[in-house]
């Protein structure tokens, strides 16, 4: 047991070292992740980067050399990734094309479409969203409402999507449509591909608690699809989803920003409790403590699904623990801090608050980490089901026609 | 055996769950919360208007004379109603304040325009993001002046005055601390709103340059009366969040019942079924400790100190948790600023973070009890 | 607001004083103390103490008159609850009896079956006991199999019981047992008094995992009961049983030798951790301040529910979080003060644990607890459905017979 490279992990890192040095853009990690870096210019940074990978086939390490990825393993994926981190470049545009939409429309497309639509989204000029997520569709994602109706050659598409990443800056979508309210709700969907330029496509920002606006609502009126960019067969929808989700990744599990036991310890050092500093309270300590273990199982818990990459193996199933640990840690310690400052936890300013204020606002952006990508008891259910083998909830809702289904507010 | 409030105090309650709905509902809290007001003035006349500023003020200052279990009764319809208006730092703590350490002359010139709502008050404590403590109050009074910086200063810039925390002695114990009454719209005052994780309601960065000021009470008792004072505002307080978590958790109840998932509402999984048990929990476990908490008040009790503190840890950890979990139950929905929900999160936040943290309190707990234990 | 009676209860209260210092105290002299009772003599010091407080009237003071109660008030039962509790008189045997099975023969049972049982148990003449759950039907209580099969005027019953508290030292019991497999699981059930000492009645003890036996196995075997032992009508056992359910008191939230808080300050203040007195450590105040608030918000609520039964008002459901609060709590506290005791907390031995080892026992005592009379589980299910309000789970076994059932091992 060890935690070194294998000689050719060590030959394949030293290789991306010397790639990123001579090409990552040189004072990209002054702005890293900087709140003052605005969104336009952060794309427009990422969009230049991207091409540049893409042209060294590391934009998709594990994607085949002919559709332009590197033929490379899931570990040299992961090397990849943690030499890049250093230099904190923008991101996070296109790991929905890349990892949801291209991937679909490769198993679900026709080749031509393959064809139109690959490279683009691998050189980062055209960016995709995931129009999936309803208001009265989230965890239970078949009960979209939103309705496609075939008029000849075209689906006429009306209805409401909620959720959608970036879908302000995206070039395309994939939308999940109920297709047929008259069979049971996994049977009527059917999948499309659109341009989001399309007409009757409106997108509108959701605003936060936060006070931030990460995501979208996406109105659909009478917008019309060729059937040509249908994906699956009509009533197939579901199955398409599936494959869109199995690619899925758990990009959500930060929890409370990038604040970690560091700064914790860091604040627990500099104020004053009623009866000392803080870092000599005891409670204070245990809860450290606990939250410093949390953070460092859910760490080896990576190390060991990369040790299973690395040998070529399949990673085992304890990954899945990871957004139901750190999510609800983030919004406890987060929340443990401002209580420390006592009043002074309220303030908001960041000249006025430690650490700019990262408590203040890891806090706030803490309840959206326990819902987005599955709330918490949708990642229980998730263990509980996939990984430990209970049954499923008793589902009402199976077979029974769609427009049947009781549907509450 | 009657530990129960009265009949007219329920009444009291009624007609302020009346007002409030009528006058402040959520759209009211809104409006504070997204524009420049500092507080919902209309709403601050009409409790002026009933008198509730005067409840536990005596006749011969001017107030109504009723008791702290009228007081209690209010405060736990403001908490359910997250009003944005200066009642706790005027009510629970200048006033407070005032009746426990003033002088006549003082009493007489402040009680009858708390009570007539003329003037608002507030307790300057903090100093920053930690804790209020004889050592970290850096505040000075000398010769009739204070200078130093209080931050934030609940309400401070609604306030006329503020009773502020200040050394007078060079040590860093209790003795070396006194109070004095400011003028805050006088000569040496500079004040600043702060912006805070609760915009309902008023946080003031307030810098003191030889201010004017007049000690309350003897010089060095300060802080045997801020500790009285925070025993009797953290029973009051409790009741505002013993409201807010009742609000909270119906809020939260009324949306399970109606979001359908998996063509059945959530309200029937038990994931959500028992987040709302472990609420309600909680919940009636914070009410009784507040109404123990109200009765020792009301009584000035001996066990006051120990009945403040049960009262605020339990309801603190009420609110907090109902707070959240109604996000939680919300889902998506819940995190978006066009739902209510982020008014309770906020709120339950600012009300456990007022008069010092949990860990502060159960300290606290834990001596009553070991003198308890030790007699 | 105030702690102190009414002058009704005042005078009440002073009526069973004076009645209790005269009966309680002359019952309790003359008592062998030098060695403990053995469990033969518990009983029949129990017996003729319940015969003492019957003729008095205060054996059953909310019984109507006709069945020989006092016609009393739920307020006038507390209060006596209250003084009795401070003489040691010997440990109620006839919860069941009294508290369960009479008010359902009031109820549902014959003219002929009230007068043959209702005066014994008042006078502790025959003790009862519940025959009610199953290995196979726990939380989940229609689900009994234990079969009744009619043969003339008679029924033979085959099958099993478990966790009956008293089934050696019982005269009677009350049972429900299926008569019609056929229906549906609510609806095949019938309700039966049982003669403890008839041939095909065998009680086996159960060795809890703290070697103590509270509780046994009652096996039936052929066990003949003429049919005018039937409680209420052929199939309406579930109804019947409900009656005895809405009267079964939380008594079992009470089990245990019981140490609290007082005990557990007591025990930090003499352990040396680390960093000196247990007592002084932070984290240790923190728990003795949360577990404090617990246990006075349980006390407050009894107070709150005894001031409306003083002013013949129904309580507020509040009570029921009782259990949910208090097991874990027991659970929690005890586990943790032998966290203090080090190594030396896994001593289970009077003479070398502190405290007698009674923190040891309430440990192992309380995984029964949350589990007895009601899990956690089930605890919050009663009170989210029956307090708040929130819908009943999804049941798959409503309308399926009986026998057609899935059932696991």
């Amino acid at each position: 047991m060890d935690f070194e490279d294998t000689p050719e992990e060590a030959e394949f890192r030293a290789e991306v070292q010397a790639w990123l040095k001579a090409n990552a853009p040189k004072n990209a990690s002054a702005n890293a992740f900087s709140a003052d870096l605005n969104e336009a210019e952060a794309l427009k940074i990422a969009k230049e980067w991207q091409a540049k990978k893409a042209d060294a086939r590391y934009a998709k390490i594990t994607w085949p050399r002919e559709i332009g990825g590197m033929g490379g393993t899931p570990i040299q994926n992961v090397i990849y990734s943690q030499e890049e981190a250093k230099y904190a470049l923008p991101g996070g545009f296109f790991d929905i094309g890349l990892g949801m939409c291209i991937p679909t429309l490769l198993t679900h497309g026709t080749p031509e479409q393959a064809e139109r639509y690959t490279k683009p989204a691998l050189y980062g000029e055209e960016i995709w969203c995931q129009l999936f997520s309803e208001p009265a569709a989230g965890s239970d994602l078949a009960g979209i409402r939103t309705r496609a109706e075939k008029d000849g050659d075209e689906w006429v598409v009306n209805g409401q999507k909620i959720w959608t990443s970036g879908a302000h800056y995206s070039d395309y979508g994939i939308l999940v449509t109920r297709s047929n309210p008259d069979v049971p709700k996994h049977k009527g969907l059917t999948f499309f591909f659109l341009d989001m330029k399309t007409p009757g496509v409106e997108v509108k920002p959701i605003k936060q608690i936060s006070g931030g606006a990460n995501f979208n609502e996406v109105y659909f009126t009478d917008v019309r699809i060729p059937d040509s960019q249908r994906l699956g067969a009509e009533g197939d929808g579901w199955k398409v989803s599936l494959t869109t989700l199995m690619n899925e990744r758990a990009a959500i599990g930060g929890g409370g920003g990038a604040l970690g036991s560091d700064e914790l310890l860091k604040l627990f050092r500099g104020i004053e409790m009623h009866d000392g500093p803080a870092i000599n309270n005891m409670a204070v300590r245990e809860r450290l403590a606990d939250w410093y273990v949390q953070g460092q199982g859910l760490k080896y818990t990576r190390f060991r699904s990369l040790t299973a990459l690395s040998k070529g193996e399949t990673p085992g199933p304890e990954n899945s623990i990871g957004k139901a640990v750190s999510a609800p840690r983030g919004q406890d310690y987060t929340s443990f801090a401002l209580e420390l400052m006592e009043l002074g936890g309220m303030i908001t300013d960041p000249d006025l608050a430690p650490l700019k204020a990262g408590f203040q606002s890891g806090w706030l952006f803490a309840p959206a980490m326990r819902i987005a990508g599955g709330t918490d008891e949708i990642l229980k259910n998730i263990i509980a089901e996939r990984v430990l083998g209970l049954p499923g909830e008793i589902r009402v809702d199976k077979d029974t026609p769609f427009n049947e289904l009781p549907t509450g507010h | 055996m009657n530990f129960d409030f009265s009949d007219d105090q329920k009444l009291l309650k009624d007609q302020a769950n009346k007002f409030l709905q009528d006058k402040c509902d959520l759209t009211v809290v809104r409006r504070i919360l997204d524009g420049d007001e500092l507080y919902e003035a209309d709403v601050w006349k009409g409790i002026v208007e009933m008198g509730w500023t005067g409840t536990a003020i005596p006749e011969e200052y001017g107030g109504i004379g009723l008791g702290h279990l009228e007081l209690c009764m209010i405060a736990e319809e403001l908490g359910r109603s997250l009003a944005p208006v200066p009642f706790s730092s005027s009510v629970y703590l200048a006033t407070e304040a005032l009746l426990i350490a003033a002088s006549e002359d003082q009493k007489q010139k402040y009680l009858p325009a708390l009570a007539a709502g003329e003037m608002i008050g507030t307790l300057a404590l903090n100093e920053g993001t930690q804790a209020a403590t004889p050592r970290t109050i850096k505040a000075s009074y000398s010769g009739g002046k204070i200078s130093g910086t209080k931050l934030p200063v609940p309400d401070g810039d609604i306030a006329n005055f503020a009773v502020v925390a200040v050394k007078t002695g060079s040590g860093s114990d209790e003795g070396a601390i006194s109070l004095a009454v400011v003028d805050l719209t006088g000569e040496g005052v500079t004040r600043t709103p702060v912006t805070t994780l609760d915009p309902t309601r008023n946080l003031s960065n307030i810098t003191f340059d030889n201010a004017p000021a007049e000690l309350v009470g003897a010089e060095g008792s300060g802080w045997s009366t801020i500790r009285q004072v925070l025993d009797r505002a953290a029973v009051l307080t409790a009741f505002e969040q013993v409201g807010g978590a009742d609000a909270a958790l119906n809020t939260a109840k009324e949306y399970a019942l109606g979001r359908y998932a998996f063509g059945r509402p959530i309200a029937s999984f038990q994931a959500i079924k028992h987040k709302l048990a472990d609420m309600y929990i909680k919940n009636e476990l914070a009410r009784s400790n507040s109404y123990y908490g109200a009765w020792a008040l009301s009584t000035n009790a001996p066990d006051l100190p120990a009945a403040a503190a049960g009262a605020r840890i339990a309801a603190t950890d009420a609110f907090n948790f109902a707070a959240k979990e109604n996000i939680q139950t919300h889902g998506g929905m819940g995190f978006t600023w066009e739902f209510d929900c982020h008014l309770f999160y906020r709120r339950a936040k600012l009300l456990s973070v007022s008069l010092g943290s949990a860990l502060s309190w159960k300290d606290k707990l834990v001596s009553e009890l070991e003198k308890r234990n030790a007699a | 607001m105030d702690f102190e009676d009414t002058p009704e209860e005042a005078e009440i209260r002073a009526e069973i004083r004076a009645w209790l210092s005269e009966n309680a105290g002359k019952f309790d002299e003359g008592r062998d103390r030098s060695r403990p009772l053995t469990g033969r003599e518990v009983i029949e010091r129990s017996k003729a103490w319940q015969k003492i407080k019957a003729d008095a009237g205060y054996a059953a003071i909310t019984w109507p008159k006709e069945y020989g109660g006092m016609g009393g008030t739920s307020m006038q039962n507390v209060i006596y609850g209250q003084e009795e509790a401070k003489f040691n008189m010997p440990g109620n045997l006839f919860l069941i009896g009294i508290g369960m099975a009479m008010p359902t023969l009031m109820v549902h049972g014959t003219p002929e079956q009230r007068e043959r049982f209702i005066r014994p148990a008042l006078y502790g003449e025959e003790v009862w006991c519940q025959l009610f759950s199953e290995p196979g039907a726990g939380s989940d209580l229609a689900n009994v199999r234990t079969r009744a099969e009619k043969d003339g005027d008679e029924w033979v019953v085959n099958g099993q019981k478990i966790w009956t508290s008293g089934a050696h030292y019982s005269d009677w019991g009350i049972l429900v047992a299926r008569t019609d497999p056929t229906k549906p699981k609510h609806k095949g059930l019938s309700y039966f008094l049982v003669d403890m000492k008839a041939p095909g009645v065998e009680a086996k003890p159960i060795t809890q995992i703290s070697g103590a036996h509270h509780f046994n196995e009652v096996y039936f075997e052929n066990l003949r009961i003429p049919d005018s032992m039937r409680v209420g009508a052929e199939g309406d056992g579930w109804q019947v049983a409900l009656t005895t359910l809405m009267n079964e008191r939380q008594a079992v939230g009470n089990m245990g030798s019981s140490v609290g808080i007082e005990e557990f300050i007591e025990l930090a203040r003499q352990t040396e951790l680390a960093d000196g007195p247990a007592i002084r450590n932070a984290a240790v105040r923190e728990k003795i301040a949360d577990w404090h608030i617990q246990s006075e918000g349980l006390k407050y609520i009894r107070f709150m529910s005894l001031t409306a039964l003083s002013r013949g008002e129904t309580p507020s459901p509040r009570a029921s979080i009782s259990k949910a609060v208090n097991a874990p709590r027991k659970q929690d506290l005890s586990a943790f003060a032998m966290e203090l005791m080090d190594l030396g907390g896994i001593v289970r031995d009077r003479e070398l644990s502190p405290f007698r080892g009674r923190f040891q026992e309430e440990w192992i005592a309380a995984p029964g607890i949350r589990i007895a009379g009601g899990t956690d589980e089930i605890m919050r299910n009663i009170i989210a459905e029956r307090v708040l309000g929130l819908p009943g789970d999804v049941r798959v076994d409503k309308d399926t017979p009986f026998n057609e059932q899935p059932t696991g091992f």
